[in-house]
């Protein structure tokens, strides 16, 4: 079980997240649209603490940890938990993609080097990269690293996965792939909590979808409900201008 | 005039001997600055930045003067230090403060990307500068690192004036024996001039190495 509780971020005095409160059970995937600069991208990383929150308190499993007193020790706990992929990819560039999905493995949690690669080499078949094991990011096309990012993600075992936006830096002939590692990931009852501009994605793959606007959830609800029912004039005008 | 050859030669393992024991004195303890340069811990960072102004801001020459005939009039337990170990004390610590900014330079020029991936699986910060931000602020820092090294081996001449005899030296002697000055030196400049060569290819090398990742 996840829980957030008045999750709130500044940015030069300006409250970006404004005390956001959101629980996700286990297996559930959530969704969340919303325009440009509402604050999505920054209420994941405030889960991962990539971004400081200025208050709040973050729950994932038995681990709780309010942002006002974290400490190193919490804050590391709370990203052990949780796995992120990024809209860049933000591979290790000086790794093999092998390597990349291994690195968590042996330096975060002091697995054995063999056991670390024979995972690892799983998830390489797992997302169809088993022939790239010993490739550098820089020579993977931008749809094979954003799944290699996906697979050091699915690695770690976490209870939330969190995803900015994984196709938005992809060309349109990369996305259908990326798209298809997402769904075999929720298949498996993975926890997500996924940011996309992918609505027809969204309705298909969520449970939940929430919508943001200037840093607070203004409407939630399942996809069916939020895409042919909206009832924030909000939301009407988003959902007009997306699908326009 | 090529009976010098070999007696100068004799000192060459000195001269890489204190210019290698400088080097990796010196990288240790710049890295340690550029990391604490990185995170500016209060006190110590302006500990450090008084440190690289120092020993940039003056002579080499001066300074291990300052060290090997200075330092030991007011501490006296420096006065059993001889001149190789003083001229490799100043070595390191002029060129750390050198290669330190160098260093720093090239750990903040590690992209944003790496530093927050390192930390969204859970790194400590020690682990994210050794696994990732230091290896590939390595390869960006690595052939300006191999030119102070170049440096580095050519300063160990000033260890001459320390009263250390090593290539300058030898060949000062046998100079004074035989008045081929000219000669005497110009084999000194040769081996120097070979030696810095030999580390020029072992750089291209180096470089080719550490850009193998990024290769499309
Ligand atoms: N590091 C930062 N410093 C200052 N302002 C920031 C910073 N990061 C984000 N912001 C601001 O916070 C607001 C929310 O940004 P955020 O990236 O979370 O939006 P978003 O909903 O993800 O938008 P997009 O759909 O464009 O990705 C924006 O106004 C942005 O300019
Ligand atoms: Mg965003």
């Amino acid at each position: 079980m996840i829980r957030i509780e008045g999750l709130t971020k500044r940015f030069d005095g300006t409250a970006v997240l404004n005390a956001i409160d959101l629980e996700i059970a286990k297996g559930e995937r959530v969704v969340v649209i919303g325009p440009s600069g509402t604050g999505k991208s920054t209420l994941l990383r405030c889960i991962n603490f990539l971004d400081r929150p200025d208050a709040g308190r973050i729950t994932v499993g038995d681990i709780s940890v309010d942002a006002t007193r974290a400490g190193r020790a919490d804050i590391l706990a709370l990203r052990r938990a949780t796995a992120f992929v990024f809209q860049n990819y933000g591979l290790f560039a000086h790794r093999t993609a092998l390597e990349n999905i291994m690195e968590a493995l042996v330096t975060v949690q002091k697995r054995p080097r063999a056991e670390a690669e024979a995972q690892a080499r799983r998830i390489l078949k797992e997302i169809g990269l088993a022939d790239k094991a010993d490739s550098y990011p820089a020579s993977l096309s931008g749809g094979q690293q954003q799944r290699v990012g996906i697979g050091r993600a699915m690695a770690i075992g976490a209870q939330l996965m969190l995803f900015d936006e994984p196709t938005s830096a992809l060309d349109p002939e990369w996305v259908g792939e990326v798209l298809d590692l997402m769904r075999s990931v929720a298949a498996q009852r993975q926890t997500m909590l996924i940011v996309t501009h992918e609505m027809r994605f969204a309705r298909e793959i969520a449970d939940r979808v929430i919508f943001m606007e200037g840093g607070r959830i203004v409407e939630q609800g399942p996809p069916a409900q939020i895409f042919d029912a909206p009832q924030d004039p909000r939301l009407q005008r988003f959902l007009a201008r997306v699908s326009a | 005039m090529l009976g010098l050859v070999p007696v100068i030669l004799g000192y060459v393992p000195l001269t890489l001997a204190m210019a290698s024991a400088a080097m990796v004195l010196a990288l240790v303890l710049a890295v340690a600055l550029a990391v604490e340069r990185v995170f500016r811990v209060p006190v110590l960072d302006q500990l450090v930045l008084l440190f690289i102004s120092f020993f940039r801001g003056t002579p080499l020459l001066v300074q291990l003067f300052l060290f090997y005939y200075g330092l030991p009039q007011v501490m006296s337990f420096l006065t059993a230090i001889d001149g190789v170990t003083a001229a490799i004390m100043g070595l390191t610590l002029h060129f750390a403060a050198y290669m330190a900014e160098t260093i720093r330079a090239a750990i903040i020029g590690v992209d944003r990307s790496q530093w927050e991936a390192a930390q969204s699986i859970g790194m400590t910060q020690g682990q994210m500068m050794r696994r990732v931000i230091l290896p590939q602020a390595a390869r960006v820092a690595a052939p300006t690192l191999v030119n102070y090294f170049i440096d580095m081996i050519k300063g160990t001449s000033l260890a001459f004036t320390l009263g250390v005899t090593e290539m300058m030296g030898a060949a000062q002697k046998e100079a004074a024996g035989s008045f081929l000055y000219f000669e005497a030196f110009l084999v000194v400049a040769v081996i120097y001039w070979i030696m810095v060569e030999g580390l020029s290819q072992a750089q291209r090398a180096l470089e080719i190495r550490l850009n193998k990742a990024y290769a499309r």
